[in-house]
């Protein structure tokens, strides 16, 4: 079997988003970059599948920059067999980068596609189930688990309030929530190794080219900040203010 | 224009979420019908009925829309689209996880977790999670937008209006429902408590975190959140974590115990109406978000915060 795992470069978890001056989006510019954390753990679950003999070959695919090649080295290192960059400098919308990825799927027919359920810049949670609807295969987003059957996928996705098990027929695509699994670090032998394999990187027109953006941004503002407020000394004042001055008791 | 809210319902009841995407909806439109769409939702639709300013009330059922599986519901949904040109869905576990399908299908781009309508093109929308907010337009003739239903009020009841079944579409042909499990716990969910007591790693141990976190959440009624530090080091489990990575919440009240506030824990909880932190460390970046801090050992800031409880008669 073979699985589909689609990782996107973004700002790392740890740095903290600043808007720029202007208004025109976020300032990426020297900001550490990394792979989204939850493309991380689709890669992992990719890798795991593979390892208990349940897939045979696992193919990381970016759409981004050229800098996204270092994304899919990532994925190489931790133990994909081979990536795909679709090079474009433009910021394709989540339908957009959608459309790509079918495409790439009908070229690389796929029994498995697994990615994260969003990327932590645009939070828009939407590629995966547009990917899903496009293509006309099933979907379960949201997965904390994922077992692997010959002609079926069985997994357990994150819903609010509690669980819900789904069985999909293949091929189908799953998205990864944050409890599917932690993944690894690539040791500096995989990483070494991870030179060798070998990323193609092609064009958004080798998929059928990129439509017009449907979205326009007006503009991105930080969000109202919030002041310090007062270190008070006691319990019973705390629960005072809380019950009188905030009202939320 | 028309536009089409999905209910947020577990079949039996329908929940405040549909209320407060009603809001939004009426922000873009006056004409604003409720979809409750699953298996057995007479009692829900009726509770929709009574939602000041919802035009009328359809009502699809199905096995599949039963348990609310993404093709099934989207399906639905997309077949009565061409009478309307916005859908408004509640940015919860079910909504997320069909309205993108709905836009693929319309070749629209969706729009996640509004905050705000300026317009009935224009809406406001965290990114980074909550670090920046972006304004975008939409082009496209119709809209398939989720709605961050804690940013809104509840529309208020008093409405009459009239229910309609609706074909329930074609089904998921090729997605099985196994089962569920829904924990059955007496504290509310996180993501929509009006409380949350969160602790973070100074808790140093997963009997500690029960021992100190659970007793104040329980007398307060309120959730359990955990910092991603927390969850990393064992003491709570993953689906308590509240941050970038984890739950995004925005309560009435926060209360963040032994967490210094790392910018990925920030991000999922600087929304909150007001914010206490209890941290023995006077420096912890938490305290430049809250509103009330106590620099004090959780070991004896939250016992006397329990006895104070108790004192003001809670």
């Amino acid at each position: 079997m073979k699985v589909l795992v689609p990782v996107k470069r973004v700002i790392d978890y740890n740095v903290k988003a600043r808007v720029k001056s202007d208004q025109s989006g976020v300032d990426l510019a020297n900001v550490k970059m990394s792979m989204n954390p939850f493309c991380e753990i689709a890669v992992e679950e990719a890798i795991r599948l593979k390892e208990k003999g349940a897939v045979e070959e696992i193919i990381a695919v970016s759409i981004g920059p050229i800098q996204a090649q270092e994304t899919i080295r990532t994925a190489l290192a931790m133990g994909a067999d081979r990536g795909i960059l679709v090079q474009t400098d433009a910021d394709p919308e989540p339908l957009e980068v959608a459309k790509l990825l079918k495409a790439v799927a009908e070229a690389e027919s796929p029994s498995l596609i697994l990615m994260g359920k969003q990327a932590i810049d645009g939070d828009n949670n939407a590629v995966g189930q547009m990917l899903s609807a496009l293509l006309g295969w099933p979907q379960a987003t949201f997965a904390s688990k994922v077992e692997v059957a010959e002609a079926t996928v069985r997994v357990t996705r994150e819903v609010d309030g509690g669980l819900q098990v789904l069985e999909l027929d293949l091929p189908a695509v799953v998205t990864a929530d944050l409890r599917l699994n932690e993944p690894r670090y690539a040791s500096l032998p995989n990483i070494m190794k991870a030179k060798k394999k070998t990323i193609d990187i092609k064009t958004v027109d080798d998929y059928g080219g990129a439509g017009a953006g449907h979205l326009k941004v007006l503009k991105v503002t930080e969000p109202a900040k919030r002041v310090a407020g007062v270190k008070l000394e006691t319990a019973a004042e705390l629960v005072t203010k809380l019950k009188t001055e905030a009202g939320v008791l | 224009m028309a536009v089409l809210v999905v209910a947020d319902h577990d079949n039996a009841s329908l929940k405040d979420n549909t209320h407060k995407t009603v809001t939004a909806a009426l922000a873009v439109s006056g004409e604003v019908d409720v979809l409750v769409a699953g298996e057995g939702v007479a009692a829900a639709a009726a509770a929709a009925a009574q939602i000041t300013g919802v035009r009328k009330v359809l009502t699809a059922e199905s096995p599949a829309l039963g348990r609310q599986i993404g093709e099934a519901v989207a399906g639905c949904v997309l077949a009565l689209m061409p009478g309307y040109d916005a859908v408004l869905v509640p940015a919860t576990s079910v909504g997320k996880n069909f309205a993108p399908r709905v836009a693929a299908l319309l070749d629209v781009a969706p729009i996640s977790e509004i905050q705000a309508v300026i317009d009935a093109e224009t809406f406001v929308r965290p990114i980074y999670a909550g670090n920046a907010l972006e304004t975008v337009k939409s082009a496209d003739a119709k809209k398939v937008i989720t709605v961050r239903a804690t940013a809104f009020k509840a529309a208020e009841e008093g409405g009459a209006a009239p229910i309609e079944a609706v074909d329930p579409g074609p089904g998921a042909p090729h997605t099985r429902f196994v089962s569920d499990e829904i924990v059955k716990s007496d504290r509310p969910e996180l993501a929509a408590a009006k409380i949350v007591v969160s602790g973070g790693r100074a808790m140093g141990s997963a009997e500690e975190f029960h021992r100190v976190i659970e007793p104040l959440a329980d007398k307060l009624g309120a959730a359990v959140g955990a910092s991603r530090a927390a969850v990393d080091a064992g003491y709570a489990p993953n689906d308590y974590q509240v941050g970038q990575t984890g739950k995004v919440v925005a309560p009435q009240l926060y209360i963040a115990v032994g967490i210094s506030g790392a910018i990925q824990h920030l991000a999922g909880m600087k929304d909150s109406k007001v914010i206490v932190a209890i941290n023995k460390d006077a420096d912890a970046p938490i305290f430049q978000v809250a509103d009330y801090g106590l620099v004090a050992d959780y070991k004896t800031a939250v016992p006397a915060l329990m006895e104070a409880l108790g004192a003001a008669g809670l």
